[in-house]
């Protein structure tokens, strides 16, 4: 976890020397699981201070700082954090839509890291056991699954509490993984750089997410998660409305002040 | 709140109890949660962990403000895990509480109906991002030499929780001052940022120790009872010559043109401090003073639906748990996994 590290002694925006950069669609890789955690991290900030108790207030800003570490891992194998972060444009983050979206009532919150966690640490394992994705990913890739399985877990635990809760977080929670259901369709589209069997990843995470919907007394939603009217394309910069408000939010302080150092 | 009657008041002569309980504080011992002690110590603690574990949590509002906005990535993470710090401050410090016998959601309930306080500071506003590291460097400084001798506090859990938080906010206190730091050797723009901050914070920074010591409601008590050790003006002059030379290093003026050394006390003499301002926001009339306790509101309203979710569930897995022949109930408890970030208030 990253929460109590210390803070280098000088401010390290780059680093003196320079660490070997990903090129081409290995870049594309990092930047694209990067621009994930980013995003995500940043929504699941936004409950701090707001959460339905203290303990998730801790929680949700546990989970938020693993996102966040994990983000500038990946963008430091590719360029500077900082400038990828705040100077990019909206079509030029590759993040998936459903990371992006309002975080709603703390069903809708627990929907998406359900959906997110369960995908990204099937992921994860299999990025760290594939010889064939590119090393720094790949060491990243062990790293990151030990928390991201705590990430998992604390979906899996709310999804538990709030389906077989009382009826009015049932059906809440029935609403929320209906919402994000229609995002979901780009979690295993293929990642450039990354060779995965994503129909084989897939099928783990319906199962997975089978497993803890039947315990919660819920099922998987019936619509379409791809094609037809289903949400899609922010791997290729294609955003929906709210993302241009969230970068609006996180860049502008940044872009303020061009070339500050802070 | 009441003032706790003088000793002689309370009873005709004191009990072998009372006896008892004032040679442990004499002898600097520490008072434990199943020790008798008197109701007037057990209120006064009450009422100072409740005002202390609520200021950490209002105390999140002014700082989580800029999460969103924060410039860099480093100085998110930095943040984000400060104010996650704040919760877990709040959290060891509802525990305390809850050794004297009250629990937290009656706590809340009184934070929320406006009966107990917190700390006057955060009524104030962050406008800039210097703000988070002005409130670093003088709210957590303030704090850090308030606490400080609070670890040595006679009520044992108040104490050993004042610890791992003094740790803490020692290192807030370093990360402010840092940020500070960049902003004065940065760009002018920065600079002008960190001078405004500086100069909004002083005054209530040096507020945060309480009316001065012939004014102070409960202070003589709480130094007989060891739960505070010195009083607000000593704390108040000892902030006021540590951050002196800081705000030197630091490059940056504070907004007082009565400060200066006094070579005869051995210490900085320091402008009038502005208490019908203190009073008026104590009172309600701070700037934020409303915003903050109708967001707290609002989290815990918005929440309560979460809340008692997780009882329920909570109570429906228990059922199942001791269900003929079910296994004993320690096997299959309802505990999270990843106690307590997974746990919720259970009511």
């Amino acid at each position: 976890m990253t929460a109590g590290s210390p803070p280098p002694a000088a401010p390290a925006a780059t680093s003196p020397s320079e660490p070997a950069r990903l090129v081409g669609e290995d870049a594309t890789a990092a930047l694209m699981l990067g621009d994930d955690a980013l995003i995500l991290s940043h929504r699941l900030a936004e409950w701090t201070g707001h959460a339905p108790a203290l303990e998730e207030d801790v929680a949700l800003a546990n989970i938020s700082l693993d996102l966040l570490g994990q983000a500038r891992t990946l963008f430091s194998l590719v360029g500077n954090e900082d400038e990828l972060a705040f100077l990019r444009e909206e079509r030029a983050f590759h993040n998936i839509q459903l990371v992006e979206q309002p975080n709603g009532d703390f069903a809708h919150t627990i929907a998406r890291q359900l959906y997110f966690s369960v995908a990204q640490e099937i992921r994860w394992t299999a990025v760290a056991g594939s010889p064939d994705c590119p090393t720094p990913i790949r060491e990243l890739a062990a790293k990151a699954v030990k928390e991201t399985a705590y990430h998992r877990d604390h979906a899996w635990e709310w999804t538990l509490r709030l389906g077989d809760g009382t009826d009015e977080s049932r059906t809440r929670m029935r609403r929320g993984i209906e919402v994000m259901w229609r995002h979901t369709g780009e979690l295993f589209v293929p990642i450039p750089g990354l060779p995965l069997d994503e129909p084989a990843l897939r099928a783990q995470w319906l199962t997975a997410l089978e497993t803890v919907l039947a315990a919660a007394t819920l099922t998987l939603p019936e619509g379409p998660d791809a094609d037809a009217w289903t949400a899609g394309g922010g791997r290729q910069g294609v955003h929906t409305e709210s993302f241009g408000f969230l970068l609006a939010e996180m860049q502008h302080l940044h872009r303020s002040h061009p070339g500050a150092t802070w | 709140m009441t003032t706790a009657p003088p000793a002689e008041q309370r009873s005709p002569g004191p009990s072998e109890l009372e006896r008892a309980f004032d040679a442990a504080v004499a002898a600097e011992e520490r008072i434990e949660p199943r020790d008798w002690m008197p109701d007037a110590y057990r209120a006064t603690l009450v009422r100072q962990i409740a005002q202390h574990a609520h200021s950490e949590i209002i105390g999140m509002q002014p700082e989580a403000n800029w999460i969103t906005r924060a410039p860099s990535l480093r100085r998110k993470a930095i943040l984000i895990a400060k104010v996650q710090d704040e919760a877990g401050h709040g959290l060891y410090l509802y525990s305390a509480a809850e050794t004297l016998g009250v629990s937290r959601d009656e706590l809340l309930d009184k934070l929320h109906a406006g009966r107990q306080r917190y700390s006057s500071i955060f009524n104030y506003p962050t406008l800039t991002w210097a703000d988070v590291g002005a409130i670093g460097w003088l709210v957590d400084g303030a704090a850090i030499t308030n606490q400080v001798p609070l670890c040595r506090c006679s009520y044992g859990p108040y104490a050993r929780a004042m610890v791992r938080i003094c740790k803490e906010e020692s290192f807030h206190q370093r990360q402010g001052y840092e940020l500070l730091l960049a902003l004065s050797h940065g760009t002018e723009a920065q600079h002008a940022m960190a001078q405004d901050a500086v100069d909004r914070w002083w005054w209530p920074s040096l507020m945060m120790f309480g009316p001065p010591d012939d004014r102070s409601a409960h202070s003589a008590q709480s130094m007989a009872w060891k739960i505070k050790r010195h009083s607000n003006d000593e704390l108040r002059q000892r902030f006021v010559d540590i951050c002196v030379p800081q705000a030197a290093s630091l490059g940056l003026t504070l907004p007082d043109p009565d400060l200066r050394w006094n070579e005869q006390r051995g210490h900085h003499d320091f402008g009038a401090i502005d208490w019908d301002e203190f009073s008026q926001v104590l009172k309600g009339n701070g700037p934020c003073n409303e915003q903050r306790i109708d967001q707290r509101r609002r989290a815990h309203d918005d929440g309560a639906w979460v809340r008692e979710a997780a009882s329920a569930h909570a109570v429906k897995r228990r059922a199942r748990a001791t269900e003929p022949p079910g296994p004993p109930p320690a096997v299959s408890s309802p505990t999270p996994r990843h106690a307590p970030q997974n746990g919720a208030t259970t009511t």
